[in-house]
């Protein structure tokens, strides 16, 4: 079951792909963003883009987004470690790029599919669960759902769209 | 004239949600060729082993007479997974691009009637 809008995020420490341990809350962000990805799925690669500038254009208000690759890396070796390594040298991720390898994060969360983006508010409730936007294929939408939810968070109103369906491929799960 | 009909195959794995569009957009090309008519059959792709029988590398993937289309890398193994393709500008999708599809079918598929 997902995690209900509104519920307390559950935390988690997971390593970047450097190895440092990386925590949900840092103390002081406006909001956190996370999202379960990882690098096969053509639906997070289609995405990608978009949320990575939804890091950096939020990050100067205090946004934290932290990016989850939760799948199978035995069955799916282009989500191994290594090769999260490299797409993050490769200067691909506009934030830190952790890894769930018991996937007991992506479990406590409820995430499905990837990409699955959650969004908490300075309290760590969260306010939005779902897509980025609307249409994959559209780069024009730049994750509106996502920037939308931010928006209010930011300005202390309610999130006025807190659900969407998620779209993408299913979080490969350990056998 | 009188052309053998092919068999077209969309082989799909149900964990990936891009079959039903990948389907569209194969009916809006044959519809574009002038071969509405050729029937396409969904060929469900259920377990590893399967993947490995078919040579299945992903979700959607289709075959005229056992042909792949697109053809995807060599080095490219099979698995229950979706399918990664780049469109013509370089951006990545989970169905080929509507016109790489036109094209590969228009040198695989037998002229039309109106073709002809």
């Amino acid at each position: 079951m997902p995690l209900a809008i509104g519920a307390l995020a559950p935390t988690f420490t997971l390593p970047d792909t450097d190895g440092t341990p990386t925590p949900l809350h840092d103390g002081d962000s406006a909001a956190t963003v996370v999202v379960f990805t990882c690098n096969h799925c053509p639906y997070a690669l289609a995405w990608h883009e978009r949320l990575q500038a939804v890091a950096r254009d939020y990050l100067p208000r205090g946004v934290r987004v932290l990016q989850i690759n939760p799948n199978d890396a035995e069955r799916y070796p282009r989500d191994s470690p290594a090769a999260m390594a490299a797409r993050v040298a490769a200067g691909e991720f506009a934030g830190p790029y952790l890894h769930d390898s018991s996937q007991e994060v992506a479990h406590a969360w409820g995430a499905a599919v990837t990409p699955d983006v959650y969004v908490l508010d300075a309290e760590g409730q969260l306010v939005y669960h779902g897509a980025p936007d609307s249409d994959h294929h559209d780069d024009s939408l730049a994750a509106e759902w996502l920037r939308e939810a931010l928006d209010d968070v930011l300005a202390e109103r309610p999130v006025a769209r807190t659900e969407t369906q998620p779209v993408g491929c299913s979080i490969k799960w350990l056998s | 004239m009188v052309h053998s009909v092919s068999t077209i195959e969309l082989l799909y794995w149900d964990g990936c949600p891009s079959h039903p569009e990948a389907l569209r957009d194969l009916r809006a090309a044959l519809d574009e060729l002038g071969q509405p008519e050729l029937e396409v059959a969904l060929v469900e792709i259920a377990t590893e082993e399967q993947a490995t029988e078919y040579g299945f590398v992903g979700s959607p993937t289709l075959r005229i007479d056992g042909v792949d289309p697109l053809p995807p890398a060599e080095d490219e193994p099979p698995g229950l997974t979706c399918r990664v393709y780049r469109l013509r500008d370089g951006r990545y999708s989970p169905t080929p691009d509507p016109a790489d599809l036109r094209d590969a079918l228009r040198q695989l598929l037998p002229p039309s009637a109106q073709e002809a």
